[in-house]
């Protein structure tokens, strides 16, 4: 039996970078040298900041590019960079490099923000915490899924998969470790549920639909 | 859990103090110490009256000291103030003079809790030159600046900059409020206590009875502005973007509530200015309320119908927060950190002169379900994200990085 699976918890803090830019083309030459975590806060740092936006566009340069460029091509290309694909924060970074750079090529006249609306890099700091659920029963999964904060969602369900080699959830990686055939419904269910298309109730939710199918699918 | 986690966890939940509790655990018995310049009025007073006592509650040996200083010192800070702002003033060599000669006499009176503090937070220019003169130091100690730097005025943070670049760390309030600084800059806004008599729950009685006091009448539209008098806060563009919409919704009342603190030598003045701009008006009150007057300006927020803040300028704005906390819409200006906090057709609406505040006053007084959609939504945002437990949260994040150095990622056992 593998160990229990303990219910980490995490809090962002950001931190400026130093990089500031107006226009599409400092945006490109920021994107080249600014530090990898910088990426990383402005790709999922967002699930964890107050927002009202509607989650049109999943990541900060998307927003950016569509609400104070106001290049809406832009902005479609850049929200369509999934960051879970790439297997490196690098890989990421040239991704966006790419949708950047072609829409320079496309362009013939700058593209400028307001003077008060440039993009600021920013970068996250991770503070990660034990809490006092341990869960070694997958059964009761569906009670500590309503109770723990949006900090350990995002630590379990986001983070993990940059975190990880293998690109899983931790609390997949759990379940495939108990090496139980029975689970195999929940891990597959768990599969499913995408991190990044809400905000963390709305992840919260998907989770505890996944959960209750998967549960009922090894019950059965 | 503690009777005080108790109170919090009712208001944010349990999953939230579970995080704080966690954020601390390592941290049990660390001495932290923050240092201002005003024991009351203004937010920054505020904000360490309940976040010293919940740090203490989760264990953290946390102290507040006030620096003292003479006249002189306050004019040479506002000066600050006003010029980081971006207002092209300079403080006089002799007020220069009175600002480091303050830092260091306070600086002998606390030499010894300075010295040993595990965490040093000094808050705002006013204290910044306290680290220059404690070179035996042997704590981390971060500079929180509460004021909007996106623009100062040069001569005056050239002259601030060598007070301030020494420190471990900052933290502003906005990525647009940070300057460039040899060390890491953090971003933390700024919150409200939900427990303290300023916002929670007020029975009726009380607000009717404010509402006597003040000789307002129920049943005409009630709008309020609480700041300190000054011209940031542009209390004349409120008066008369009211004088604007009174030609539509007659008998539209006004309340223009504040105080003065103690390090604010402008304050008297601005509101001679207010005063004579709103006239012999009947429905538009002044007032001028003592510092602590928490409760009264809890129960002129729930009277109100909306709740203004139409700054020019603005560090976060934690009277928009207020009135969001009290579930109504917030007109504000659009600058700082109201920007964060009121999202048009949201929270309330953003605007950027007199006209623009006459604008939204009109249709929100004109449609009662906005109105209320807007103050439910608000309500719930400050919530999720303004409250006292979300700022101690990054603040003891923030304690764990400064102590580890510089780390990407910090795991606590």
């Amino acid at each position: 039996m593998a160990d229990a699976f303990t219910v980490m918890d995490c809090a962002i803090l950001a931190r400026t970078t130093g990089h500031e830019v107006q226009s599409l083309r400092e945006l490109r030459d920021a994107l080249l040298k600014v530090e990898p975590q910088s990426i990383y806060y402005h790709f999922w740092g967002g699930l964890l900041r107050p927002t009202f936006d509607d989650p049109e566009f999943m990541n900060d340069f998307a927003v950016w590019a569509g609400r104070e460029l106001r290049d809406r091509t832009l902005a479609e290309r850049l929200a369509m960079v999934d960051p879970a694909t790439p297997p490196t924060m690098e890989d990421l970074r040239e991704e966006l490099l790419d949708v950047v750079e072609a829409r320079l090529d496309e362009l013939d006249r700058p593209l400028w923000a307001g003077r008060d609306r440039q993009f600021n890099f920013l970068a996250a700091e991770i503070t990660v915490i034990p809490t006092r659920y341990r869960i070694e029963d997958p059964h009761v999964l569906p009670e500590v899924l309503r109770q723990v904060s949006r900090g350990s969602l995002f630590y379990h369900f986001v983070d993990a998969r940059r975190r990880r080699d293998d690109g899983l959830d931790d609390l997949r990686a759990w379940l495939i470790g108990l090496d139980d055939e029975q689970f195999a419904p929940l891990i597959q269910q768990l599969a499913g549920v995408d991190p990044f298309q809400g905000s963390l109730a709305r992840l919260r939710a998907q989770l505890a639909d996944a959960v209750a199918r998967g549960l009922q699918e090894v019950a059965a | 859990m503690s009777e005080l986690l108790s109170k919090y966890a009712a208001v944010v939940g349990e999953d939230v103090v579970d995080q704080l509790l966690g954020l601390a655990r390592s941290l049990n018995g660390l001495k932290v110490v923050h240092v201002n310049s005003t024991r009351v009025g203004g937010g920054v007073a505020e904000i360490l009256t309940k976040m010293v006592p919940l740090m203490q509650e989760l264990g953290l040996d946390t102290d507040w000291e006030v620096i003292t200083g003479d006249e002189q010192f306050y004019a040479c800070t506002k000066t600050f103030h006003n010029a980081l702002q971006g207002n092209p003033v300079v403080p006089t060599r002799s007020q220069l003079d009175a600002y480091e000669a303050v830092n260091a006499a306070n600086a002998d009176e606390l030499r010894d809790t300075l010295r040993d503090a595990d965490i040093v937070v000094i808050h705002d220019p006013q204290p910044a030159p306290l680290l220059g003169q404690i070179p035996e130091r042997r704590g981390r100690w971060v500079w929180r600046c509460h004021i909007d730097l996106s623009r100062p005025h040069r001569p005056v943070w050239k002259y601030l900059y060598p007070h301030v670049s020494g420190y471990d760390g900052s933290i502003f309030s906005l990525s647009s409020f940070a300057r460039r600084l040899p060390h890491p800059c953090y971003l933390i806004p700024p919150s409200i206590d939900p427990l303290a008599d300023k916002n929670c729950d007020l029975p009726q009685e009380e607000i009717d009875a404010v509402r006597q006091q003040f000789n307002l009448d129920p049943d005409r539209f009630l709008v309020t502005q609480v700041s300190r008098f000054d011209r940031f806060k542009d209390p004349v563009g409120v008066i008369n973007a009211c004088k604007m919409v009174r030609r539509y919704v007659p008998g539209l009342q006004l309340v223009l509530a504040g105080g003065t603190a103690t390090d604010d030598p402008e304050g008297a003045e601005v509101l001679r200015e207010v005063q004579e701009a709103a006239g012999s008006d009947p429905d538009t009150r002044i007032l001028l309320l003592p510092a602590d007057a928490h409760r009264t300006i809890n129960a002129l927020q729930r009277a109100s119908d909306i709740v203004l803040q139409k700054s020019t300028r603005e560090g976060f704005g934690l009277t928009v927060t207020e009135g969001l906390w009290k579930g109504k819409p917030v007109i504000g200006g659009n600058v700082g950190g109201i920007r964060l906090q009121v999202h048009d057709h949201h929270t309330g609406f953003l605007v950027d002169t007199p006209e623009g505040a006459a604008v939204r006053m009109r249709y929100l007084l004109a449609h009662d379900h906005a109105r209320q959609r807007m103050g439910t939504r608000a309500r719930e945002f400050v919530r999720d994200n303004y409250l006292l437990t979300r700022h101690v949260t990054e603040y003891l994040a923030l304690f764990h990085t400064v102590l580890e150095g510089r780390s990407e990622r910090v795991e606590v056992a």
